[in-house]
């Protein structure tokens, strides 16, 4: 597996498929796996729980924030407008970090660089308005990951951690979401694990999370330590996710069991 | 009775040590529950609604799925047939949960102005149980419908 | 005031039944959890949501801690005539909020 992998980078063919990826034909998002009543608290508009984040969210885009009393809109306008088809290239590579940044991450270097604001903290309400606002721009619209020498690596990294076995249980992710994606493990339906719905209603957390809450659930879920949020192992992880699910659009707010 | 040695007799002995056997095993069996609806609360609660009168099923239809992802939330919905004039309306809805901590769920008072007779809400359940709405008409009659849920747990838990 | 999303239709006959539906970001916190430190969370939930049509309350619902997070209510009320629907939820630690939309009857 890991030799194929090798190769594959080597011959420069990352946009290849690769031995145990799910074929593109074959790809379905988590929401094909939910119950008729979760899907339909998706589809309306007047009962997503999500989209309440979302309206905070829109709140949030005006309100002048910082030493430099700016406010999203004071630079990006309508974000209706402009936002459209941000998260679908999320997690992208940051110039100044010379690393790939998250869509949270992105929104708290404009606060902090931009706005003079200090960051929002990782999972608080704020940001996750913020992100769940800009996200949903791109409902619809299919994930397109750029893919280059710059990201590469870091590519390369989340696919690693992917098909590595950890934890206590000693699982990698791909033994669930590559292999036995459609059965049941404990009453649930395995979904392939594409983050198409992030920031996501999970109707364990009742609330809207992002994706690195869920990925450290996973990793509790294996009984492996957990890494801590903004951690670059994290984010490498959402950049090969978001790239695995390339062409699968975006349905943010998603609402998950 | 302790005897003019001063020690216990073997018989004393053995009683207190049995019994603080006894007690220490009685000690570590006690369970703390959580709290718990049994039907019998959830019989009580429906009493406090209903009083002395005669609930029949029917006419009520109460939907929710057989098969729930995650008891967190969980949609629901009731309806009732009545022509809902000002002679002829349901008055309330009532819907109870027989193991959930505790019974009550949510109490809807409608009237001629509602129209249609029934509400749409999402409710919490704490595990597989049945759950029952009960309409009172302006009748003085009551009436009712009951549904059994399977309620599993996701399988990967988060740490709370 | 806590996030809430309504849906009241703009306009409508008179004598129609219209649907209104009713999404407020509240964690209806059912006073059963426990910290991991073992303490219980206090109960915070909304107790009462009413709805009045100009004025006139024509549905009203108590909530119990076993209504989930993020309530979501959708009933059913006669158009009668044009003018204000208002939503009004109340609940623990002096929790209240309102939202209202305008109807057109004719």
């Amino acid at each position: 597996m890991r030799r194929l992998c090798a190769v594959a980078v080597a011959l420069g063919l990352a946009s290849g498929a690769l031995a145990g990826e799910i074929p593109r034909a074959e790809r379905r998002s988590g929401y094909e796996f939910m119950s008729r009543e979760t899907r339909a608290m998706q589809d309306d508009d007047g009962a997503n729980p999500g989209l309440l984040w979302v309206l905070e969210g829109e709140t949030a885009w005006s309100r002048k924030v910082g030493a430099a009393g700016r406010a999203c809109a004071d630079c990006h306008g309508d974000g209706r407008a402009s936002m459209k088809g941000v998260a679908a290239r999320y997690p992208a590579f940051d110039t100044t970090l010379k690393r790939p940044v998250n869509l949270e991450q992105r929104i708290n270097v404009c606060r902090t660089e931009r706005q003079q604001a200090p960051p929002l903290a990782y999972e608080s309400r704020e940001l996750l308005a913020l992100t769940a606002y800009v996200a949903r721009q791109s409902r619809g619209l299919p994930i397109d990951i750029a893919v280059d020498a710059r990201t590469q690596p870091f590519l390369d990294n989340g696919r690693a951690a992917f098909y590595r076995r950890q934890g206590q249980l000693n699982l990698a992710c791909s033994q669930c979401h590559d292999d036995n994606w459609g059965k049941r493990l404990a009453g649930n339906v395995i979904p392939q694990a594409h983050p198409t719905g992030y920031p996501v209603y999970r109707l364990e957390w009742q609330s809207l999370g992002s994706l690195q809450r869920r990925l450290r659930n996973c990793l509790v879920g294996i009984r492996a330590e957990p890494y801590e949020y903004g951690a670059p192992e994290l984010v490498e992880l959402e950049l090969f996710l978001m790239w695995r699910a390339r062409g699968m659009a975006i349905e943010t707010p998603g609402v998950r069991p | 009775m302790i005897d003019a040695s001063g020690s216990p007799s073997r018989r004393e002995f053995l009683l207190a040590a049995g019994g603080a056997a006894a007690g220490v095993a009685l000690a570590s069996v006690v369970v703390v529950r959580p709290a718990r609806a049994t039907p019998a609360t959830m019989q009580e609660a429906i009493d406090k609604v209903v009083g002395t009168a005669r609930v029949s099923p029917g006419r009520v239809k109460l939907e929710l799925p057989p098969l729930v992802e995650n008891g967190n939330t969980v949609p629901l919905v009731v309806r009732v047939e009545s022509p809902m004039t000002e002679t002829d309306h349901v008055r309330a809805i009532h819907v109870f949960a027989e193991k959930n901590p505790q019974p009550n769920v949510v109490s809807v008072f409608l009237g001629p102005r509602a129209g249609r007779a029934g509400v749409s809400t999402r409710m919490r359940l704490a595990d597989t149980q049945t759950v029952i709405a009960i309409a009172e008409l302006s009748d003085g009659s009551f009436w009712s419908d009951r549904a059994d849920v399977v309620v599993t747990l996701a399988a990967c838990l988060e740490e709370p | 005031m806590a996030s809430a999303l309504i849906r009241v239709p703009e306009r409508a006959r008179r004598g129609e039944v219209v649907e209104i539906r009713a999404l407020i970001g509240h964690p209806m916190e059912t006073g059963y959890r426990r910290t991991q430190q073992g303490e219980r969370i206090p109960r915070d939930i909304i107790r009462l949501f009413t709805c009045t049509y100009n004025g006139t309350e024509v549905f009203r619902a108590e909530l119990h801690p076993a209504i989930a997070a993020n309530p979501f209510i959708a009933f059913w009320t006669v158009a009668t005539e044009s003018g204000t629907i208002a939503l009004h939820w109340t609940g623990d630690n002096g929790f209240t909020a309102t939202e209202s939309a305008a109807i057109v009857v004719e």
